[in-house]
Order: C-alpha cells, then sequence, then structure tokens
C-alpha cells in the first residue's frame, strides 16, 4: 500500500483554489459546518464479482466512510461516486489531520449534500489505490501484488461493487446517485443497470462517452508512465521500485488539461519563479508555471499507483453508456425510472457543456425527469469541486427538495 | 397566473407532454404537473428563475431561447407554451414556426400593445406607454417588439398558424365588459391556442 504524504505546501504557491485538482484533495478546513472528523470503514466483500472483462473476483475489500445518519426506513442514502483518482475522503478530516476531503466544499451539514439530512456513502472503488482491493493488493493466485496483472475494469464494474456495498449497508434504494466527471458516468450506469434502486442521479461535468482528444490525452499519459524504466511492465512493487517520473509526467499533462487557459493565465500569466529573463543573464529561468506542475506532479505520483492511473484512464475510455443500446442514447435512457440534474462549466473543456447537453437532450427525448443547469466558470474541469456559489445553491436546492420528498415519508 | 392558469387548462390533456419556454420560476409547470400529471421542462436562463424551479422540483433546462431549439425533436411535445415572452424575442415569428414544430399545439401569450391605455398613453403624453404589463422605460426594456392583438391575428393569417381558442385577459370592470367586442381595445394580455 503506497502511503498517502502530508498537507501541501499551498501557501508557497498562494493558489489554494487552484490546487484542488480534480483528484486532489483540499486543504481549507471549513471547521464551521464539516462533518469533522472521521474514520474510514471497510468491508470485505465475500461475494464472487463477475467483472465485465468475464474474470470473477472471489472476494474484493471496499474502503468507505459514511456521513450523516441513515434515517428509520433507510431511504437517505446518497451515494458519491468518485473519478479518476479520488478516493473515500470525501468530507471531514482524518484523525491527525487538518486536511479535508476532497469533496468537503459540498459536503456536510448545512451543505448542498446535507449530512444533517441525508446519509452519505462515499467508498473507494475497486481498482484504485486507497485500501479498496487494486493493483497494489496481492493476488491470492500468485501471493505477490496483481501489479499490471488486475483485471481490466469498466463503469459497470465499479457499480457492481457499489451494490454490494449497498447490500451490506441494508440500503434498498439510493436517494441519489452523485459524481462529477467518471463518477457521473457511474450514476448514469447506475440509472440502466438498476433503475428501481435510485431516486436520483446527479451527473457533473460529465460525458456518455470520450471524445477522440479525450481517448488521446488519456494515451499521452499511460505512455508517460509505461516509458518510465521503472515502470517493470507494470511489476514495479515485485522490484521494489515505483515509476515515479513516468506517473509525475502523465499527471502534469491531466492537470493542465483539467484547468482552463484563462485561468491558468490569471493564476501565473508569464511570472518567474526564478532566474531572470535581462539580456546578459545565464542563469536558468523558472517560470511559475512550471514550478507549480513540477509539483503537482511530484505531489501525486507519492500517493497515487501508476497501474491504477492506467486502469481507470482505461475504463474512462472505454465507457460508452448506449453500446449495448444501439448506440441509441434515447434507448439506453429509455430504461431509467429516476430523475436527473445534470450539470456542466463553462470553460470545462475535456467534459464540455455540449456533452452535458447532449445527455440532456437525450434525457428530454426519453421523456425523463431531467433539469440541466450550465454554470459559469473559468476554472476549467476541476470547477466541480470547486467553490461556486451558483452551483452551491442549485445543487443545493435541488437536494433539498428532495429531502423534503424523503423526510415526507415515501 | 391562477386565472391565466384556468384559461389554459382546458387545452392540455392530462399526462400529456408539455414544453415551457420561458418558464420563470416554475410556477405554471408546478400547477401543471400537480393538477394534470403531465411531463413538463420549462426552459430559462435567469439563474435566480432557475434555482427556484429546482427548488420547486420542476424540471427545468437552462438554454437561452434565441440560440435557437434545434435540440428539440419535430412535433416531441404534445404543446409547447411561451407565456409573456414573444415580444422580448429577436425573430418572434420564426420563433413561432420553430414552436409549431416541436409541439403539436402551442399557447402563446403576449401584451396587447393595442389596449387603449397604451395607445391613450403614446397619443396625449407622447411618450412611449410604460403599463402594469409593460413595466420599463423604452431603454431598458426587454420587450423589444411591441404588437397588436390584430397584428398577431395577420400574423397567423400570413404563416398559415391555426387559432384553435383565443382569449383575452382585462383587470378593470369597463375592460371586462367590452373586450370581447373589441378585443383589440379592451385586451391587456391576448392568450391564444395555435396549430398548424
Amino acid at each position: 500500500m503506497l502511503k498517502r504524504l502530508g498537507a501541501l505546501r499551498l501557501a508557497e504557491y498562494n493558489l489554494n483554489e487552484l490546487t484542488m485538482s480534480s483528484d486532489s484533495h483540499n486543504n481549507q478546513n471549513n471547521q464551521d459546518n464539516s462533518v469533522g472528523l472521521v474514520k474510514p470503514q471497510q468491508v470485505v466483500i465475500e461475494q464472487p464479482l463477475k467483472l465485465a472483462c468475464g474474470v470473477v473476483l472471489p472476494s474484493h475489500k471496499l474502503v468507505y466512510e459514511t456521513y450523516g445518519t441513515l434515517n428509520k426506513d433507510r431511504s437517505n442514502g446518497i451515494l458519491i461516486c468518485h473519478a479518476l483518482s479520488g478516493d473515500h475522503h470525501a468530507a471531514g478530516h482524518h484523525e491527525g489531520e487538518t486536511k479535508t476531503g476532497w469533496w468537503d466544499h459540498y459536503i456536510g451539514p448545512g451543505k448542498p449534500i446535507d449530512s444533517n439530512r441525508f446519509y452519505i456513502v462515499s467508498v473507494n472503488n475497486i481498482g484504485s489505490c486507497f485500501g479498496s482491493t487494486g493493483p497494489t493488493s496481492e493476488n491470492p493466485e500468485t501471493g505477490k501484488p496483481y501489479g499490471a496483472d488486475f483485471p481490466p475494469l469498466r463503469a459497470r464494474d465499479w457499480v457492481a461493487s457499489q451494490r454490494l456495498l449497498m447490500q451490506h449497508l441494508k440500503i434498498k434504494c439510493w436517494a441519489a446517485v452523485v459524481g462529477g466527471s467518471l463518477g457521473g458516468m457511474q450514476a448514469m450506469r447506475w440509472s440502466l443497470e438498476h433503475p428501481d434502486e435510485l431516486q436520483h442521479a446527479v451527473v457533473i461535468a460529465s460525458s456518455m462517452k470520450l471524445t477522440a482528444q479525450n481517448i488521446a490525452f488519456n494515451e499521452i499519459a499511460r505512455k508517460a508512465i509505461k516509458s518510465d524504466a521503472d515502470f517493470c511492465d507494470g511489476n514495479y512493487l515485485q522490484h521494489n521500485k515505483v515509476p515515479h517520473n513516468g506517473l509525475a509526467l502523465a499527471r502534469m499533462i491531466g492537470h493542465v488539461t483539467y484547468l482552463s487557459d484563462e485561468l491558468m493565465g490569471q493564476k501565473f500569466g508569464r511570472d518567474l519563479r526564478s532566474g531572470d529573463l535581462l539580456q546578459g543573464k545565464t542563469e536558468p529561468v523558472e517560470f511559475q508555471i512550471e514550478s507549480y506542475l513540477n509539483y503537482q506532479g511530484d505531489k501525486f505520483s507519492d500517493f497515487f499507483d501508476a497501474n491504477s492511473y492506467i486502469l481507470i484512464t482505461k475504463m474512462l475510455d472505454y465507457f460508452d453508456l448506449a453500446r449495448e443500446y444501439n448506440h441509441d442514447p434515447v434507448a439506453a435512457f429509455s430504461h431509467a425510472k429516476c430523475k436527473f440534474l445534470v450539470v456542466s462549466f463553462s470553460s470545462d473543456w475535456r467534459f464540455s457543456p455540449d456533452r452535458s447537453q447532449e445527455i440532456t437532450d437525450a434525457l428530454i427525448a426519453a421523456g425523463k425527469n431531467v433539469s440541466y443547469i450550465a454554470i459559469d466558470s473559468d476554472h476549467g474541469h476541476d470547477a466541480f469541486l470547486l467553490p461556486n456559489e451558483r452551483y452551491q445553491k442549485a445543487l443545493g436546492g435541488y437536494l433539498s427538495k428532495l429531502a423534503d420528498h424523503v423526510e415526507g415519508g415515501s | 397566473m391562477n386565472h391565466k392558469l384556468d384559461l389554459i387548462r382546458p387545452w392540455i390533456e392530462p399526462r400529456s407532454r408539455v414544453l415551457d419556454l420561458g418558464c420563470g420560476d416554475g410556477a405554471l409547470l408546478a400547477s401543471l404537473q400537480e393538477q394534470l400529471d403531465v411531463i413538463g421542462y420549462g426552459l430559462e436562463i435567469d439563474p435566480d428563475s432557475i434555482s427556484s424551479c429546482l427548488e420547486k422540483g420542476v424540471n427545468v433546462i437552462e438554454q437561452d431561447l434565441n440560440k435557437g431549439l434545434k435540440n428539440f425533436a419535430d412535433q416531441s411535445f404534445d404543446t409547447v407554451l411561451m407565456t409573456q415572452t414573444l415580444q422580448a424575442l429577436r425573430y418572434p415569428h420564426l420563433v413561432l414556426d420553430e414552436i409549431l414544430r416541436i409541439g403539436s399545439k402551442c399557447i402563446v401569450t403576449f401584451p396587447n400593445f393595442g389596449h387603449w391605455r397604451t395607445r391613450a398613453y403614446l397619443n396625449f403624453l407622447g411618450r412611449m406607454p410604460v403599463t402594469k404589463q409593460l413595466a420599463y422605460q423604452w431603454y431598458d426594456t426587454p420587450n423589444i417588439h411591441f404588437f397588436t392583438y390584430d397584428d398577431f391575428e395577420a400574423l397567423c393569417k400570413e404563416r398559415n398558424i391555426n387559432i384553435l381558442h383565443r382569449e383575452f385577459m382585462a383587470q378593470g370592470v369597463a375592460d371586462k365588459a367590452l373586450k370581447s367586442v373589441f378585443p383589440n381595445l379592451f385586451t391587456e394580455i391576448a392568450v391564444y391556442h395555435l396549430s398548424r
């Protein structure tokens, strides 16, 4: 198990809001309305899980956190689906740490996903690297870490595993399944695979399938990892090595695409961190953006697993909501029974508003209940994690109506 | 609003598909959902109105009418509603065509610029009318087209639009008494049920 490093040296960059990239952590501790101290829980699911690829995981471990209280009729559960490099720690803080979870701005008492009203379940999914069964876990057949041999995954495998956790928690129907990016893909898949087991799907900054450009960025990231000599064909742990540089490079590429040109211009511009561009100077020059990106890459590769990164980016690439429905999104969504909220952000160019509009149009054509909000933001794809007054109000308003309904006894 | 709902409710089938263009805070759709169990969607661009819709549990889609409605398929709705919006659009006649492409029927309401009070305002004061229905100064009004009941009737004829029903709304005692006889003079808000 890779060890996560401590709090970031954000102050050094004075870039607090920028550093909360899609999958990294926020270190601002909102004590006023935080869920406070949380302790991760874990469960070993003994029921065999047949994956989409045909491989069966005889059992698997899931690490998860919960916030709020499950009501008497177990109807106020909200499942949080994380994205590429997210984990179970979505809100509050762990013992001895001040750093809060990756969605602390949105989960907590009185926050849009209100822990006073909902029982919120946030799980680290299989194939990831924060304690749930994944490439760094021991393969029971070999006694060694799975490494590159961990079976390929699809979003539906995460849904199937989440459903086993749901059964463990004795929840029959989620009040809502909520996720951004890859998390939104899981929410949509939930609505098609288990239409009677969720009342609402909240699909944020997501897409029914990745574009060629999106797949291209993911492949560059994977190539960066595999090009690192320490990658050892994915079996680096057995050789006591880590493809640190390759993973850092992969993250740098991803990170740039999660931000917008505008924001990078505002925050970094052409500012120098060291050196001087005056003629006659010979010392090397470092732009702030170079320093920032290198720092982000290094930090990320200290806590994330390279095989997980490869596995989950492929999972993103392979996702195609309507593939098995004759490539017809309307036919696909005709299977859904829940209500939908779709959210996009104006400067998000990896999961652009057009993709969210496509989801919305298909849902309308399928006659499903859907609302769509297009939030103005210059934070790119990462906007879904960051404070934004309108986004908070809209999501909070939507979920408070749901909470009223749940509490009204249904 | 309730008065308006009473007017149009008989024109909307229970459990039918309704698209409300410029749905505001969603109150009309919420009533239609509650009373007729319609599958309704509202289009809106004002953030506060959108939030109100979400809080009411009304389906609201953030979309600017002026950028077109191409994402909606032909005849995909039973009724398309547009209340007090036509006069604020860049090309009302084209939007009207679009509405009748998307919906098999449509309901349109607009403020009648031919009402005697607006006529008198312009005639005697020599200034653009500022009334309850047209509550803006000429420079900040969202209403960029002023037209009358008679103008709209002519447009429908020109573009082969069938008028299924027309209703006239007015508040004053005299207006109420005379609106059916002289609609262009005594109607404050005209309500039309149209098809192609």
